[in-house]
């Protein structure tokens, strides 16, 4: 090799299998051990390693052509996977592509959720990591700097980040639209299934005020009670304490309207000034349509937050292209300002 | 009256430049690229206000007191207000979209005022006769006025969240509204602020009307009316019983019966020097 080279090998969601990124992962030790033999692998000059569920890729800068041959066989030793399997999932790229592959991790959309911002915290410490440990270099930190400050460019100029995608963070949403800031907002969930469970965990997350829940049976309330440190409260107390609480999740398993329209009303006239969020989760719905006419109260069912979600979705993926360019223009950028330091002739592509 | 060889028309045309830039420019960035440049719009709305203050400064010097003597004048105060209270307002709550419709309804009141000349053809030099007590009751009513212009443009806001929420229409420029809280909050604020300025105002005008009875005629009744309406509102809104989009339409109604009042409260009063624009009030 007459120049160094910027190198990315690994696999990701988009190349492999769950079952062989289960066993690709680098859990426990592993990271440590591969750490360790990377750093006296003969001409890798500087690596990164990004290690989340989806993926697991090596970001380095190579002196000698057979280095990247080298570390793929390092990373299939460590993990016991045949070289030809590895082969078949994958990823390997140089130079301006690896920088834009970089850049479109970031960014969040090489992720299976587009848009999702916890991939640009996985790369920041995929980053913090390597430095602290002393393994990247020149090179490597201007590119990642370079990510960071691009992936940050695309989410305030693009809608990639824009809305929430799955159906309990729209709730969420939905009653910051409604209520401003959570923590003054008190919480009832109306049964004890999963997807009330995911909408409860999902507002107290967020810090929402305090939470109660009940159901039908109330060692089942008690139970997700205990997991947020709310209140239990018997079944056949809900009219009486519905106008305390400002946003009710019902998810329960009843076969008609166990939140009449009636019920509603008498709530909003103890309530008076403060708006009423109603999120029916239950099939069929357990909230009655109506309730949707009072005034300063909103409901929203099960079709109309996945309808929000699959817009929110859309939206995002409808802004993939845009993404990709500006990326991809920065990336250009970058690999003009880092090939130079490279040394010798790079083809791009 | 001049400032760098330019008269007070000119600065208040360059103010509403400032605010119908920042108007266009609020359009295009949430049209173009879905986001809200607050702190541009900010920018704008504040560089507009710095350079209508020195018109209506410019053009208080000319008529010799507060510069509310005609329509013109008092649109342009009424803006100027509105303005400096979104200058707290919106620095204070950081309020999504508020500096976007401030700037909006100022671009409209200011622009319209200047592009009828009819409305600035007439001048009342001292218009209050040297009193200086009329003076601040007539410059405060027209401050309330424009607490209840930010008023009516929350009112909306509220409504279009409102509306958003209930027919689950999301995107475009409703994502960008503030909390229904948040504008209720607001609004009961503007609202108590607004009734506030004008009891003060009406306060001291009554005190002379006491004095002189006859003077007490229809516009003034009228200015009373609307005073009453806006307090009759912030009570019921207290006692709970006028909220959510009934007080927001309220408060819309008012404000347009507030503007409505102005033309013959500004007809009724003193009469005015037929001789055009106070001297050198031209750049």
């Amino acid at each position: 090799m007459s120049a160094a080279t910027l190198f990315l090998l690994g696999a990701s969601h988009q190349t492999a299998p769950l079952e062989l990124r289960e066993k690709l992962a680098l859990a426990g030790g592993k990271l440590d051990a591969l750490h360790g033999e990377l750093q006296s692998l003969a001409g890798l000059e500087e690596f990164a390693v990004l290690n989340t569920c989806n993926r697991v890729e090596i970001y380095g800068v190579a002196t000698q052509t057979e280095a990247v041959a080298r570390l793929q066989a390092a990373l299939c030793a460590l993990n016991q996977m045949d070289a030809r399997v590895f082969e078949q999932i994958r990823l390997e790229l140089h130079d301006l592509p690896a920088i834009q592959h970089l850049l479109e991790v970031a960014a969040g959309i090489d992720s299976q959720m587009v848009g999702e911002t916890e991939i640009l915290g996985q790369v920041k410490d995929a980053y913090a990591a390597a430095q602290t440990r002393g393994t990247t270099g020149p090179v490597l930190n201007r590119v990642f700097q370079k990510t960071f400050q691009a992936a940050k460019h695309v989410r305030t100029h693009t809608a990639i980040g824009e809305g929430q995608i799955s159906v309990a963070s729209v709730a969420v949403d939905l009653a910051l639209k409604i209520f401003g800031d959570l923590r003054r907002c008190r919480v009832l969930v109306l049964g004890a299934g999963d997807i009330g469970e995911k909408t409860a965990r999902a507002f107290k997350s967020r810090e929402a005020g305090e939470m109660a829940v009940t159901s039908r049976h109330l060692e089942h309330a008690e139970a997700l009670a205990g997991a947020f440190a709310a209140r239990a409260i018997p079944f056949d107390q809900v009219a009486g304490a519905l106008p305390d609480y400002d946003i009710v999740v019902c998810s329960l398993a009843a076969p008609g309207a166990v939140v009449t329209r009636a019920m509603a009303a008498l709530a909003m006239r103890r309530r008076a000034t403060r708006s009423l969020f109603f999120i029916d989760l239950a099939l069929p719905r357990n909230i009655d349509p109506d309730v949707a006419a009072l005034p300063n109260v909103f409901l929203y069912n099960l079709d109309d937050l996945a309808k929000i979600a699959e817009e929110n979705l859309a939206l995002r993926q409808a802004e993939m292209e845009r993404v990709r360019a500006l990326l991809a223009e920065k990336a250009g950028a970058l690999w003009q300002q880092i090939e130079p330091r490279m040394g010798g002739n790079h083809t791009e592509g | 009256m001049t400032f760098l060889g330019l008269g007070d028309r000119t600065w208040l045309w360059l103010a509403s430049v400032c605010y119908f830039t920042g108007l266009v420019l609020g359009t295009l960035a949430l049209l173009r690229d879905r986001r809200q440049p607050r702190l541009t719009i900010y920018g704008f709305v504040a560089a507009g206000f710095v350079l209508q203050t020195l018109g209506l400064i410019l053009r208080g010097l000319a008529v010799q007191g507060c510069p509310i003597g005609n329509l013109f004048e008092i649109f342009q105060f009424t803006a100027w207000s509105a303005i400096s209270l979104y200058l707290v307002i919106g620095a204070t709550f950081r309020l999504s979209l508020l500096g976007y419709f401030t700037s909006c309804l100022s671009a409209v009141l200011t622009l319209v005022s200047l592009a009828a000349p009819g409305w600035d053809a007439a001048h009342r030099i001292n218009a209050f006769g040297g009193t200086p007590w009329v003076a601040l009751h007539a410059a405060l009513a027209l401050f309330s006025y424009g607490v209840f212009a930010l008023l009516a443009l929350a009112a909306g806001m509220y409504l279009l969240q409102t509306y958003s929420l209930k027919h689950k229409q999301l995107h475009g420029l409703f994502s960008f509204l503030p909390s229904i809280y948040e504008l209720d909050l607001i609004s009961v604020r503007l609202l108590a602020a607004g009734v506030v300025l004008m009891t003060w105002s009406l306060g001291i005008g009554a005190f002379h009307w006491l004095q002189d009875l006859a003077s007490v005629d229809t516009p003034k009744l009228l200015t009373a009316g609307v005073w009453l309406a806006y307090l009759l509102a912030l009570l019921l809104r207290l006692g709970r019983k006028l909220v959510s989009q009934r007080l927001a339409w309220t408060c819309l109604a008012l404000f347009a019966a507030a503007l409505l009042s102005l033309g013959p409260v500004n007809a009724s009063r003193h009469p005015v020097t037929p001789d055009g624009p106070p001297a050198a009030s031209q750049p």
